[in-house]
């Protein structure tokens, strides 16, 4: 059996109250749940507080760019995907610098678990507005306010079709826990975007502020209906839902890929005995 | 045909970048020895416009023909040098449709030059297999209308062509290179597609479902190199390709993979810049780009084949050379080369590096203490692969201790650069193999070349050492220099009194490679960026007038 301890990695060096912490707290319990050994999954991770986020942990790990947290982590699954792959990125990380990274995973449905730790704002940098900071908010850098419309992830998801997509509060451990293990068990790209207040430089997204108008989706909810899940995924200011907000039953991009359909790519051997008759037949068209 | 024929064979093709029409040529080269350039002297123009008479008419040879079609060119031209074909008129009548024009030029070069029948006829049928036998008549058809009008028609033809013995085998570098990966067991190549290029990628996805490949065209190419990375820190061969665009793009993901120790092969055929530049023509000027690009201070190894023979070995050689010391190498090719084809010696296999630098599962399992950026003597650290064992194997690209963490102490810092950069590069040095020597051994005058001027140089050379001592030192495993050790190429510089770097660029790139590592310059460069390749008998005209 899998315990807490065997998931404890470095001292993490996050702000006290960051919501971080509640989402380590979350993940660790989750793999625990899930019975998952750190040997058995890789975390990909980019620049940002959530970059770090393996290093807290025991996993294989990968902490790649800023950014190009996806690409490395396709390129991962398609090697071996076998091993359950979690790519773990920040808003601008993820919503920002990668965009074009997170539409195109999504196009292409390859089973990685995306958690986005979406705290509206640049932590590591300082406190400048990232892709998801409210219309109008003032940072030092944005004097006059956030002028961009703010980025909706989850529409943006169900637009795409992306096979899962959910959403979870910080401040709320056991629900998120919940989540983590129904993306993590997930047959496909799920996209988890993570509320996550940051204590010391987004004052107008706090944890009070979530906890007025987070809700559960609820059991009467079906998150199969791709127009009421987007319908859903609008709700935004007085109300936001947390929970399971759409899903479908899309096929892998690895169940698509005819030379990995047996086995996974890390398995096929190479140097065989007679790899090298079965190339010399490929010269024959040169010829 | 010619290759089948048993001839050496040589082709360039010069395009616009566009989809259809514009000016395009295709030049082909053969001859009972090795050819290995283009020249700007040819025997028969096929002419299928207009624009190919003006723009060529003067390349034609003393005896050499004109074949045109006045309903195509839409004039008229006399003289011994011109022969009309009525191309149009026997596509139609023979093969009952205008797109035959090609086939009915080729029966009426092939009857030119007086070469049987029976040869096309079988090219005939193997590359019209699937159209079926009616197409294939049609075909045939027409091609022996054309080869009988010229045999009737060209009375001035005197050229005289026996098949000879066993058939070539002709083949571009593009495909040269994917061979190349597929044998040293690439599982893995994902790219954006970027004229010249893409024609590594196009072969290699041919082979993917016969050889299981993953190829994976990216969104761009900073996914493309970050996805190549990540399949190779997951344990499989990867590789990819573009050209200096593209590459601009890759560039922080090359820091990447030197940040984290995560052999990838890359593949960058150039073209001239800068931007988008001529997308379609040809130039050597991204070698300083590729040597300097990425962030912070790394070790890098760069191969520049001149021939397709060169690129399938170094393609081995690159991937072996990226797992062994765990850092990115190029192979760097250009649109003259990538649009080329090439007779040669078939691919021989048996000299293949074969040699798996991973550890996984059991062997892993076996280490007691494994960590993925151990110190070690050499600087390289085992591979250790992400699996079944009990070990964790973690990167990162930020500087990092043993284990992959996260660091920031000086300490560490230093033992990672001297482990990572000071200690690998004197062992990659002894890894680069000479560069290649050619004519007279105490020479005058001496040629200086890398890459893609390997053909034309040596030909140059062949022509100008009846009454010179002349030699040619060329360069196809760039970066680092190899050391002297086994040819004193330095020496060679020192002792000869006219020194003459030629390069397909601006500013001599290479010869400012030499000079910063050497501190040794070149009395002469020749350099051409007009996106045009070098043709042997012009490069030689003006190597004759700087000797004297």
């Amino acid at each position: 059996m899998v315990s807490l301890d065997d998931l404890k990695g470095k001292i993490p060096a996050w702000c006290p109250g960051c919501g971080n912490y509640s989402i380590l707290r979350a993940f660790r319990e989750a793999m625990v749940e899930l019975d998952m050994s750190p040997q058995d999954f890789i975390v990909v991770s980019g620049i940002g507080q959530a970059g770090k986020f393996p290093h807290y942990i025991r996993c294989h790990t990968f902490n790649g760019l800023h950014g190009r947290t996806l690409p490395v982590a396709t390129g991962i699954r398609l090697a071996n995907h076998k091993m359950p792959v979690i790519a773990i990125a920040g808003d601008g990380d993820c919503y920002g610098e990668g965009g074009n990274h997170l539409i195109h995973a999504i196009r292409r449905n390859i089973g990685i678990k995306l958690f986005v730790h979406d705290n509206h704002i640049y932590g590591l940098t300082k406190g400048q507005a990232s892709p998801t900071s409210t219309e109008g908010m003032v940072t030092k850098n944005q004097p006059f306010g956030v002028l961009s419309g703010r980025l909706n992830p989850i529409a943006l998801a169900v637009a795409l079709d992306c096979s899962l997509v959910a959403r979870g509060f910080a401040g709320d451990i056991a629900h998120l826990k919940g989540i983590m293990k129904e993306v993590i068990n997930h047959n496909g790209f799920a996209l988890l975007d993570i509320l996550q207040p940051c204590v010391t430089f987004n004052k107008v997204n706090t944890y009070d502020w979530y906890r007025q108008r987070v809700y559960y989706v609820g059991d009467d909810y079906n998150p199969e209906d791709r127009v009421s899940a987007f319908v859903k995924s609008l709700e935004w200011g007085e109300r936001i839902p947390i929970g399971i907000i759409y899903r479908n039953r899309r096929q892998t991009f690895e169940e698509r890929v005819p030379v990995i359909k047996e086995n996974p790519l890390i398995d096929h051997e190479v140097f065989t005995e007679n790899w090298r008759d079965a190339l010399k037949e490929a010269l024959n068209e040169f010829f | 045909m010619f290759s089948r024929s048993g001839y050496h064979v040589f082709t360039h093709q010069e395009y616009e970048s566009r989809i259809r029409g514009g000016h395009n040529f295709y030049q082909i080269r053969f001859s009972d020895r090795p050819v290995t350039s283009s020249k700007s002297i040819i025997d028969i123009i096929v002419a299928l416009d207009n624009d190919s008479i003006t723009l060529h008419g003067e390349e034609l040879s003393d005896d050499g023909i004109i074949v045109y079609d006045r309903a195509m060119v839409k004039n008229e031209y006399t003289g011994d040098r011109f022969l009309h074909t009525p191309l149009l008129e026997i596509a139609e009548t023979h093969g009952r449709d205008r797109i035959m024009v090609n086939t009915v030029a080729i029966g009426v070069v092939l009857g030119m030059l007086g070469l049987e029948m029976d040869i096309f006829f079988n090219i005939i049928e193997d590359t019209l297999k699937k159209k079926g036998s009616e197409i294939i008549k049609l075909n045939k058809d027409a091609f022996s209308a054309g080869y009988r009008f010229a045999v009737q028609g060209c009375l001035r033809c005197a050229f005289s062509v026996a098949p000879r013995e066993k058939s070539r085998m002709l083949i571009g570098i593009n495909e040269a290179i994917g061979i190349g990966a597929i044998a040293s067991g690439c599982k893995f190549y994902s790219a954006y597609p970027m004229t010249p290029s893409t024609g590594i990628m196009l072969y290699i996805s041919g082979k993917a479902k016969e050889y299981g490949i993953v190829v994976e065209q990216a969104e761009d190419e900073i996914a493309a190199i970050n996805m190549a990375i990540g399949a190779s820190y997951a344990g499989v061969r990867a590789m990819t390709g573009t050209s200096g665009g593209g590459f601009a793009l890759m560039v922080e993901g090359l820091s990447l993979a030197a940040m984290t120790e995560t052999p990838v092969v890359i593949a960058l055929a150039q073209r001239p810049g800068p931007a988008t530049g001529l997308p379609t023509k040809t130039e050597q000027a991204d070698l300083l780009f590729a040597l300097h690009a990425g962030h912070g201070e790394f070790p890098r190894v760069i191969y520049a084949p001149g021939s397709p023979d060169q690129a399938f070995y170094l393609t081995n050689k690159a991937f072996d050379i990226s797992q062994r010391y765990q850092i990115p190498v190029f192979i760097l090719t250009d649109q003259y080369l990538s649009d080329s084809q090439w007779t040669g010696e078939p691919f021989d296999f048996n000299d293949f590096i074969h040699r798996d630098y991973r550890i996984r599962d059991k062997s892993l399992e076996d280490i007691e203490d494994y960590k993925r950026h151990a110190f070690t003597e050499n600087g390289v650290s085992p591979f250790g692969i992400p699996g079944t064992s009990k070990h964790l194997i973690i990167t990162d690209s930020d500087e990092h201790d043993e284990e992959g963490h996260i660091i920031e102490d000086p300490e560490t810092r230093i033992q990672m650069v001297e482990k990572r950069l000071f200690k690998k590069i004197p062992l990659i040095k002894e890894d680069m193999s000479s560069p290649e020597f050619y004519g007279d051994d105490k020479p005058d005058t001496v040629l200086i070349g890398w890459g893609s001027t390997w053909g034309v140089l040596k030909e140059v050379v062949d022509m100008l050492s009846k009454n010179k001592r002349i030699a040619l030192i060329h360069f196809q495993e760039v970066f680092p220099l190899p050391n002297t050790g086994k040819l004193d190429y330095l020496g060679i510089f020192k002792d000869a009194k006219i020194t003459i770097c030629i390069e397909n660029n601006a500013t001599s790139q290479f010869s400012r490679l030499i000079k910063a590592e050497t501190g040794l310059g070149f009395t002469h460069h020749i350099r051409r960026f007009d996106g045009r390749p070098f043709f042997a008998d012009l490069l030689a005209r003006r190597i004759d007038g700087i000797i004297g």
